[in-house]
């Protein structure tokens, strides 16, 4: 609900805020109603949840599934609320709206959560420890890289790799060992190599597969370290 | 030794300090000094310490204790450091890590299920914030992966530790009460 845009509804200007999600919007038009949560007037609220629904369609916002999804869920309580109810039923009927109530209310008290965690942080924020500054949090230590972390970035590369065009003309054959001494003597000129480096050029799967393996073995050896600054950011190799 | 040099000797290590010191470390480097008298040197110090002065405080975050300057002294601060206040986190990634804080460890899905958006870009966000950390898998169909706050997070919201935060009950108490 951070941002708020101006809507053209029917022939006046609405303005409507921007909802993170459909609960988010279900639990504002409820609470701006001042309905009771548990007797949700659901004919009244489905038709606001759907107006709105409308207006970003015509603003061309794009409507996530996640509210499509919801406007099905309230039209199906609506219409189970309309049916009368089963005179032999022996048992007493829940009411379908139950569920909905139990998610709407669950989720607001993750709000509150999160506003409250936000009050914590505008403290935070404003307080410094001891000889804390910029300068000094750009030349932090790189933390140590998983096998997760080089995996994730391998998919990566085959993600970019995916993209190009290659025609693999010449038949290459590399080995695990070739690509080890590759590495080794790279490693003896400069005493780092990042992990894309390997993979800038087009190079061919089976390379692709290789320098991934010949790297998770001098891992293994311990005759390379991994390190990455920060989750997601490129690897670099160390020679130990 | 004398409480008041045991006080003074932990005031230079907090000084000096860059993580927050932990009571744990206190015992070590004093080991001839009981639970007892190693507590109420650290709560006499404390008191003492953030009554006496207006610029600084001693705080207990993050499992330890740490010297910080004063909330209202930080535009002067910004001023020095020639930056400007940190971006905050939004308000799905709040979200989310507040679905983390209080249900952890956790799942996507059951982060989904809580906020009703699939969005998990939140996710990513947060660990590279290092505020949240993976925490093994689920032992349920898929093996989701499961989510849990760091060290970071105590520190980002200034808290001493998990049982710090008010209980989701409490926060419904507090707001719910009619604002006069």
């Amino acid at each position: 609900m951070s941002q708020q845009i101006l809507a053209p509804a029917d022939d006046y200007i609405v303005q409507i805020e921007v909802f993170e999600g459909p609960l988010d919007l279900l639990l504002h038009l409820i609470r701006k109603q001042e309905v009771d949560i548990y007797d949700i007037p659901i004919a009244e609220i489905t038709d606001q949840y759907l107006r709105y629904v409308q207006v970003m369609k015509d603003l061309n916002v794009t409507v996530a599934g996640e509210f499509i999804a919801m406007a099905a869920t309230l039209i199906h309580i609506k219409s189970q609320l309309l049916l009368p109810s089963d005179p032999t039923a022996v048992e007493e009927e829940i009411d379908p709206r139950e569920q909905l109530v139990q998610q709407l209310l669950e989720h607001e008290k993750f709000k509150r959560a999160a506003d409250m965690l936000h009050e914590l942080e505008t403290v935070e924020l404003s307080v410094w420890p001891r000889g804390e500054n910029e300068f000094e949090e750009e030349e932090q230590e790189a933390v140590s890289a998983t096998v997760y972390d080089m995996i994730h970035a391998f998919h990566e590369v085959v993600e970019r790799y995916k993209e190009q065009i290659i025609v693999e003309v010449e038949h290459d054959l590399v080995t695990v060992e070739d690509k080890i001494v590759e590495i080794r003597n790279l490693l003896k000129v400069q005493s780092e190599i990042l992990f894309s480096f390997f993979f800038q050029h087009k190079i061919s799967k089976l390379h692709l597969a290789v320098t991934l393996v010949a790297l998770l073995e001098l891992a293994k050896s311990r005759e390379i370290q991994l390190s990455q600054k920060g989750v997601f950011k490129d690897i670099r190799i160390l020679g130990c | 030794m004398l409480r008041g040099e045991l006080e003074n000797q932990i005031l230079a290590i907090f000084f000096v300090a860059k993580e927050p010191v932990t009571f744990f470390q206190l015992q070590e480097i004093y080991p001839s000094a009981t639970t007892q008298d190693l507590k109420e040197a650290l709560q006499h110090l404390i008191s003492n310490f953030n009554s006496s002065q207006k610029a600084m405080e001693i705080r207990e975050v993050g499992g330890g204790y740490r010297m910080t300057s004063l909330p209202e002294h930080h535009e002067i601060i910004h001023s020095y450091l020639k930056t400007r206040p940190s971006s905050k986190l939004s308000l799905a990634a709040l979200e989310t890590l507040s679905v983390i804080a209080y249900k952890q460890p956790v799942t996507v899905p059951e982060i989904i299920e809580i906020r009703g958006v699939r969005g998990t870009s939140t996710i990513r966000t947060l660990l590279e914030k290092k505020l949240i950390e993976i925490r093994g898998r689920k032992t349920v169909v898929g093996r989701p992966i499961m989510y849990g706050t760091s060290k970071d997070f105590l520190l980002h919201f200034g808290l001493k530790n998990l049982s710090d935060l008010p209980t989701l009950d409490e926060l419904e108490e507090v707001l719910s009460q009619p604002t006069t």
